[in-house]
């Protein structure tokens, strides 16, 4: 049986934000525009991608009534990693996602993956989830984030596209609960089989 | 099939876990350290040189417990002061409103930077664009630093008043450390 079905999963079926649900926080928060929900969505994948490999290969020797804790410590370890990079090679970047980089660590996605999947499967597998539900991740921000864009300052990935100012209302909080509800029954009704 | 889990492999297992994790950071921490310090520091300089004339001698930072100014820089040309950068902030409507504000010793704003805000993006973050009128207005201004609203002489960013408010009120805390630095000599 082929492997790459780990790969698809999260894109559509187990999509992370309209399927899953999971991540609302980041999700609401960063994708004022494109660019910050495809910074995010990467930023997400790469420690979702790390943590799953480390957790599939420590998870036999890790006890079960302290698995949660060591987890989180992997967890962390890799989201403090990231935001001393990020810190340190794309200032830039860090000024823009500031806060919801070291909140990574409590996003339910990377936690419920090592939960329900990197723990029970091999190091191969588990990497090619983190990539696929990264990607799906990653993918449904930048969608998110596009529209808001689109429709909150008129233009795409920062450059101008319509006149005028646009419909602040999108850029702000409420068109973010806007766009999601409208994408997710768009992504339920024809794309989830 | 996990271990079991008893308190000696629960200890073993914790404790390696934490040892590994903290050494790979405090490796990554050696690496990253100067280069982080190196930005943050060029980020200021920056800051600094954008609200301040050019030449003369910038000094180290200076402390000050005047209210809400966390420090400032003196430029001094030849043993004289020049102008002054001034780290003021107050309370934006969002949140911590920081500026750099760039002072004259006569008391004259030459120019203001925004350091760090959380104001509203498309209404108070305009406060953020440089060519707006909100923000050459400051630019060598002396005299009431209040909003129109309160009786002062800057017109505030249409319909966010509580960040134009707070802008204002941040340069006027660094005009008013200047002038009593200078003995108070400057007061109208």
């Amino acid at each position: 049986m082929s492997k790459m079905h780990f790969l698809t999963d999260g894109l559509v079926k187990n999509n992370p934000t309209f399927v899953l649900v999971l991540g609302m926080c980041p999700t609401l928060a960063t994708t004022t525009s494109a660019m910050n929900g495809l910074e995010m969505g990467l930023a997400t994948m790469f420690v979702l991608i790390l943590s799953n490999m480390v957790i599939s290969l420590i998870s036999p020797i890790v006890p079960d009534k302290v698995h949660i804790p060591v987890y989180i410590v992997v967890i962390a370890t890799f989201v403090t990693l990231l935001e001393l990079l990020m810190k340190a090679y794309v200032p830039d970047i860090y000024a823009t996602l500031g806060l919801f980089i070291p909140l990574i660590v409590v996003n339910c996605i990377v936690l419920g993956r090592a939960e329900a999947f990197a723990n029970k499967n091999g190091v191969g597998a588990s990497a090619l989830d983190g990539i696929g539900v990264g990607l799906g991740f990653t993918v449904s921000l930048t969608v998110i984030g596009l529209v808001r864009e689109l429709l909150g300052s008129g233009s795409a990935f920062g450059f101008k596209l319509l006149p005028g100012d646009g419909i602040l209302a999108f850029v702000l909080a409420p068109g973010a609960f806007i766009v999601i509800g409208y994408l997710m029954v768009l992504f339920n009704k024809y794309l989830k089989k | 099939m996990a271990a079991q889990s008893n308190l000696r492999n629960m200890l073993l297992c914790l404790t390696g876990v934490c040892l590994v994790c903290a050494s790979l950071l405090a490796a990554v921490n050696a690496v990253t350290k100067d280069i982080i310090a190196e930005t943050a520091h060029k980020n200021l300089v920056a800051s600094i040189a954008a609200v301040l004339p050019e030449g003369g001698e910038l000094s180290e930072s200076q402390a000050t417990d005047a209210a809400g100014i966390g420090e400032y820089y003196v430029l001094s040309s030849d043993g004289a002061p020049v102008a002054y950068a001034v780290k003021s902030t107050t309370n934006g409507f969002g949140g911590a409103l920081t500026l750099m504000v760039g002072v004259l010793p006569d008391g004259t704003v030459y120019n203001t930077s925004v350091l760090e805000h959380s104001e509203t993006p498309g209404l108070g973050a305009k406060c953020t664009e440089e060519e707006s009128h909100f923000r050459t207005q400051f630019k060598g201004f002396r005299g009431a630093l209040k909003v129109t609203k309160d009786g002062g002489a800057i017109d505030a960013i249409t319909a966010s008043t509580i960040t134009s408010r707070a802008f204002t009120l941040a340069v006027k805390q660094a005009v008013d450390m200047v002038n009593t630095l200078n003995g108070g000599q400057n007061n109208e």
